[in-house]
């Protein structure tokens, strides 16, 4: 058998059991696998997440609620689960209300945590079914161009520019603003190039 | 073009004259925002994109003071300006190679700069030379509140910023300082040292060069969690265990020296050598050879060479940065050439 990346014999034949569809085999060389178990042990971000949530989701559910969950679907972005753990990124900030029970183990997971404990904004943004509105609309815009039922795409862009601006009217006017050059610095600007 | 300004100039971060600047090349902190109104990156269309990023460069040259900081459109920049401004590391290489309308918010100091549309809409990022992480978190946090008087990020009670991907929500901040460790390599502790990091919550990472071949002596310390603690306890983390590897790789150099100075020395004076005489020479081999110097230097092994002066070397050897210095496009063979005579004429005294 030859090795799945170059013509040279597969000596190495390695199976993944974190794949939550089943095992999968890899037939590798010597120096393929190499750089295969290098890449694993270093963890990519996104595949030790998607890899880390496929471990979580195997153990505490069961094939049939799997696939029943995987075809949930954010009714704002339109992303589903099975997306999303196929990605390792969500659709849109709704998702984390969308879909909060099923990230809780896997935000605990990762962070070891649940709840943010740091900054707050300065102010609440508006209104939340406002945005996720938007979103909405966006998405449907985005469908509209593509079935080139531009009457429809305008009437969409005309809703969303119409909330744009009620979003606009919520921001504050304008506070005291730091300029670059009041940044801290250790040195003049310029002192670097000499 | 003001992004010509750039070029001669050496990034802030580089200067080499920061806290432990021996040692540590340079510390910075990111933090990921998106706009509550729109899907996160990947899930938008290139009209969103292009609504995204017109909408943000807006608000960033609406801030009057911020007249030193340059808004690029990504998208339209020619691959050698990309690849300048990934290896002057003032965005990213995702952003680099990223579809549909993308930009950049520039400070010409570089100290910061504001990524749109990369993975999350928003990624402001702030450098500073050496270490430095505290005086960091002070200037992103008075930009980011800046920024947030002027865009509705999407922001959720319970769980803080809400990012494209669950592992930066809560703060959306990581810290980040990057360390030069030859003495720890030569002595094969770094591993050792590394896995008794890991309990405690902490990423290390190498760092890669050109065609990401392993560019040696070089890593990066990070904060691996963004939820369930502020950002002044994860800035502290990553600030409380960086002075310890520090520790370890100063007394390795010290061993290095009570042990084997006279290899040593000749090991750094070899690869000085042949940066000085070289007549065409690889983005790999330079990298390898400064590293080496870059360690000489520290330890006065070497002399009449500034710490300032190794660090740009790092930089402007790369290919975008001699392309851009030379103001042509080079081939592979000629970047060479060209490498080979910007190192004789930095580093051979006249």
């Amino acid at each position: 058998m030859k090795c799945q990346h170059c013509e040279k014999p597969a000596t190495f034949h390695i199976t993944e059991l974190t794949d939550p569809s089943g095992p999968v085999i890899v037939h590798l060389c010597e120096e393929h696998a190499r750089v295969y178990l290098s890449q694993d042990n270093a963890g990519s971000p996104t595949n030790a997440l998607a890899g880390m949530l496929a471990k979580q989701l195997k153990l505490e559910q069961t094939a049939e609620s799997l696939a029943k969950l995987d075809k949930k679907t954010c009714p704002h972005c339109g992303i589903s689960f099975a997306e999303f753990r196929q990605a390792g990124r969500l659709g849109c900030p709704y998702d984390y209300v969308f879909f909060q029970s099923d990230l809780e183990p896997l935000l605990l997971n990762i962070h070891g945590a649940k709840l943010h404990r740091g900054k707050q904004p300065s102010r609440k943004s508006g209104s939340p079914d406002r945005q996720h509105q938007m979103i909405q609309l966006r998405r449907e815009m985005q469908a509209s161009i593509q079935k080139e039922d531009y009457e429809q795409a305008g009437k969409l862009r005309d809703s969303i520019k119409k909330l744009e601006q009620e979003n606009e009217a919520e921001l504050p006017v304008d506070a005291p603003q730091i300029a670059s050059q009041d940044l801290p610095q250790d040195s003049p600007p310029g002192a670097e190039s000499a | 073009m003001k992004l010509e300004e750039l070029t001669e100039k050496c990034g802030e971060w580089l200067r080499g004259s920061g806290p432990q600047s021996d040692i540590v090349i340079s510390s910075r902190i990111r933090l990921a925002r998106n706009l509550a109104a729109f899907p996160f990156v990947r899930r938008t269309g290139d009209e969103e994109r292009a609504s995204i990023s017109k909408l943000v460069r807006k608000k960033i040259e609406a801030v009057e003071q911020w007249e030193n900081v340059l808004y690029l459109e990504v998208d339209r920049l020619d691959e050698v300006d990309r690849q300048f401004l990934v290896e002057r590391q003032l965005m990213s290489r995702e952003l680099a190679d990223g579809d549909g309308a993308r930009g950049v918010a520039i400070d010409l100091n570089e100290q910061f700069s504001v990524m749109v549309n990369e993975e999350d809409h928003l990624r402001i990022q702030v450098m500073r030379s050496g270490l430095d992480v505290q005086s960091a978190w002070d200037t992103i946090n008075q930009i980011d509140d800046l920024l947030e008087k002027k865009l509705t990020y999407a922001f959720h009670d319970t769980l803080g910023y809400l990012t494209a991907c669950p592992t930066n929500v809560g703060t959306g901040l990581r810290v980040s300082v990057m360390l030069h460790l030859p003495a720890l390599v030569i002595t094969r502790e770094i591993e050792k040292v590394f896995r008794s990091l890991q309990k405690i919550n902490v990423a290390v990472r190498g760092l890669y060069g050109e065609g990401s071949q392993f560019m040696g002596d070089f890593y990066q310390v990070s904060n691996q969690i963004t939820l369930g603690r502020t950002e002044q306890e994860l800035v502290s983390s990553v600030n409380e265990v960086v002075p310890r590897i520090i520790e370890y790789e100063r007394r390795a150099r010290e061993f290095l020296l009570n042990e084997s100075e006279q290899d040593l020395h000749d090991d750094v004076s070899r690869a000085f050598g042949i940066l000085c005489t070289a007549k065409k020479i690889s983005s790999e081999e330079t990298l390898h050879y400064l590293s080496k110097v870059r360690m000489g230097v520290n330890l006065g092994l070497i002399k009449n060479v500034d710490m300032g002066t190794i660090n740009k070397l790092f930089v402007h050897t790369q290919p975008a940065h001699l392309q851009k210095l030379r103001g042509q496009q080079l081939s592979v063979t000629d970047r060479n050439i060209e490498r080979a005579t910007y190192l004789q004429q930095h580093l051979v005294p006249k």
